[in-house]
């Protein structure tokens, strides 16, 4: 608790900085993640983070020092190469993509992490440190370091801002944008390299292994909430954000947990809350949906049989017993039939005395509508549509359920208010 | 001696992957392996802080059983949550993935594995760690029985299926069709890619496992349109990948995995440029005799 209490008074100035290059890191990874999620190319980044490794080992062979420019740039060029590697053996031979992705992602993180043990079983002074790039160590982000990657982070966020509106336009419409006259190369080269320069900064903190989650997880939970891409790319950061700025505390806390995979954890629990919670687009929201759409069916049926047999015995207040309703629908079960009796009685469709239903005012209003629009689609499909008669029931079945008031309108005034069925039934108006 | 027991192993996991690989790359779900791998990581660790070893068959179920789940939750996001599948495949494996670290950093005492061992294993120690009979036998390496007993199984598996598997793979509407259950089938065939990352996990790590499902039988894939050809060269491929992977991590005492690796992709930089059916070479040989009789003629 006390530790908590530190941390979040910021007194500590490595606190600051940490947090801060956290939040910077995974915040940018978020933004550049968003446009490659939209493009369908989300593993890319993963392929990307396991091969810029091997550049990084090599930047360190060559040089013989931990310079972070020197870093980043040896895990640019590893990482630029793998993307366009994957693109030409894509388009060059029959490899399909996920193949190639998989390929180039195990080869080079493999050839990486031959030159890492190479490094470190060799006579290297300076290597202790190299392998925080496998899982991230978030509390190593300081002095020098620590500047140099926030200011990668800063300039990704405003290329991002400054470019935004091309990089909407080919991740959604490619096409689009070249028939506009956008350069289409040379932006996709951009989102490429900022992809890269991404991921590499990006490591710093999740490490290779995870960074796929950073530029996929944030993006995928924001798309949950919103379709208005600023919306969902604002979202993502803050949820990118957020998920650093937790990984940081969680490693401040308790100095033996990993930041990285912690980062991932936060990421993800908010991916996961969306996918099931999100509104319109959840699981469970669909769900209810589409509980309720059934259940809408399944009144409107009944209230429909009840009409048909209202008409068979001339009284529209007759009373049937549950046996009696059950024997005209024996395709629906009996305890869902017993439910939608229940919805329609509270609803005030039906009126309940003695387990016996009949139909109250609103009720018989409601059945007369629904034979009414099954009768008028069948009108529809046998004039328009020239169906015969005998195919156009199942159809009239569905349709009944879905046309809204305008429609209905539109059809009346279409059909010119018929007043029989191609079956010769009558159809009921008000 | 010893380094004939690594090469044995090594070639073991290499034939399991291949064979399976062929089948993964065919149907475009070489990605879907490389989440699994990741993904059974937690399986592992929490096997083996329920039964305190390495050594029981019910550990290597438990886990593999992650590896289903995975599959399981790659579908479920995508089909019911319409997350695209790209994105639900780099959303799964990352989350188990990160679950498995912390749990090794939560019970670092008990655990007897290190965050380093789970990307690229250790294949180097197979010889030293032997299966011990509780009458005190000593039956060699336990790695090396491990992944014989797997490749047995996976060989069987293949030799059984044959029929279902190609069928679904090559006309999943046909297989459908005649009664196969495409569903059961793909389920199946990543049970047994679960079964062979748990049981390659500790030897060669979780990244080797992902490069000798890919690359021998992408090679191959290069090499032959026959699949019975292209399984037979793929287990031809990963077995030159180990070998020779294993003298590269000798001449510069580096990861015997990461060297397995490199050779793999070094295979297949061959095959794709030399190939002489499909290699890049050939079809610019082939483009540009196109192009030059079409002059020709035009004259």
């Amino acid at each position: 608790m006390e530790a908590l209490l530190e941390f979040l008074s910021f007194q500590d100035p490595s606190v600051r900085m940490v947090t801060l290059g956290a939040v910077i890191l995974t915040a940018s990874s978020a933004l550049v993640g968003s446009f490659t999620f939209l493009k369908k190319k989300a593993l890319i980044g993963d392929a990307v983070a396991h091969a810029v490794l091997p550049g990084v080992c090599l930047a360190f062979l060559l040089s013989g020092e931990k310079n972070p420019l020197l870093l980043i740039i040896g895990a640019f060029i590893t990482g630029w190469l793998s993307l366009n590697i994957i693109d030409f053996v894509t388009n060059e031979s029959k490899i399909k993509e996920d193949t190639a992705i998989a390929l180039v992602l195990s080869v080079f993180f493999g050839f990486g992490i031959l030159l890492l043990t190479f490094i470190q079983h060799g006579d290297y002074a300076e290597q202790s440190g190299l392998d925080h790039f496998l899982f991230g160590q978030a509390a190593s982000l300081v002095g020098e370091d620590l500047i140099i990657f926030l200011s990668v982070g800063l300039l990704l966020i405003a290329l991002i801002l400054l470019f935004f509106k091309e990089l909407t336009l080919i991740s959604f419409d490619r096409q689009f944008a070249q028939t506009s006259g956008l350069p289409v190369k040379w932006l996709e080269l951009l989102l490429t390299s900022m992809t890269v320069l991404a991921v590499v900064i990006g490591i710093q903190a999740v490490g290779v292994v995870l960074m796929a989650a950073m530029l996929i997880t944030p993006p995928a939970a924001a798309r949950y909430w919103t379709d208005y891409l600023p919306r969902m790319v604002l979202l993502a950061a803050i949820f990118g954000a957020f998920s650093g700025f937790s990984g940081a505390l969680i490693s401040y806390v308790s100095p033996a947990m990993p930041t990285g995979p912690w980062i991932v954890m936060v990421a993800t629990t908010i991916a996961l809350l969306s996918i099931l919670f999100a509104p319109a687009r959840g699981i469970i929201f669909k769900m209810k949906r589409q509980q309720e759409n059934q259940l809408k069916i399944l009144t409107e049926n009944i209230l429909k049989s009840f009409y048909h047999l209202g008409q068979k015995h001339q009284d529209m207040k007759h009373r049937y017993s549950f046996d009696e309703i059950h024997s005209i629908r024996p395709s629906i079960p009996k305890p869902r039939l017993k439910k939608g009796l229940r919805v329609l009685e509270k609803e005030g469709f039906l009126r309940k005395k003695e387990n016996s239903y009949r139909l109250s005012a609103e009720g018989t209003e409601k059945g007369k509508r629904v034979v009414k629009l099954h009768r008028l689609w069948e009108v529809y499909l046998t004039e328009y549509l020239y169906l015969d008669p005998d195919h156009v029931h199942d159809s009239a079945e569905t349709m009944e359920h879905v046309i809204t008031p305008e429609l209905e309108k539109k059809l009346e005034e279409m059909l010119n208010y018929p007043d029989r069925d191609p079956h010769d039934e009558e159809i009921p108006y008000t | 001696m010893n380094d004939l027991l690594i090469i044995l192993t090594a070639s073991f996991v290499a034939i399991s992957c291949s064979l399976l690989g062929c089948f993964l790359v065919l149907r475009k779900m070489t990605m879907v392996a490389d989440a699994i791998s990741h993904a059974v990581l937690p399986g592992i660790v929490i096997a083996f802080l329920l039964s305190g070893s390495r050594d029981s068959m019910v550990m290597l179920a438990g886990a593999a059983a992650f590896g289903i789940l995975t599959t399981f939750l790659i579908e479920l996001f995508h089909l019911k949550g319409g997350l695209q599948s790209d994105a639900s495949i780099g959303v799964t494996f990352t989350w188990l993935f990160a679950l498995g670290v912390i749990l090794i950093s939560v019970f670092a005492g008990q655990v007897d594995l290190d965050q380093d061992c789970v990307l690229y294993g250790e294949i180097a120690y197979v010889p030293i760690d032997l299966w011990i009979t509780k009458s005190g036998t000593i039956m060699g390496p336990r790695a090396l029985w491990i992944s014989a007993i797997v490749m047995v199984i996976i060989i069987a598996f293949i030799l059984l299926a044959y029929k279902e598997l190609y069928l679904t793979t090559f006309d999943p509407a046909f297989a459908a069709a005649i009664g196969i259950s495409t569903t059961l089938w793909h389920y199946l065939l990543m049970s047994m890619v679960s079964l062979v990352s748990v049981a390659s996990f500790e030897s060669v790590g979780a990244i080797l496992v992902v490069a000798l499902i890919v690359t021998p039988p992408a090679t191959a894939y290069l090499l032959t349109r026959e699949l019975k050809k292209m399984l037979i060269l793929s287990v031809i491929i990963g077995v030159i990948t180990s070998v020779g992977g294993f003298y590269l991590a000798y001449a510069l005492d580096g990861s015997i995995a990461g060297a397995m690796a490199t050779v793999g992709g070094i295979l297949f930089g061959l095959a794709f440029l030399f190939s002489p059916t499909d290699g890049y070479i050939s079809r610019f040989r082939r483009k540009t005799n196109k192009a030059a009789m079409i002059n020709a003629l035009q004259e």
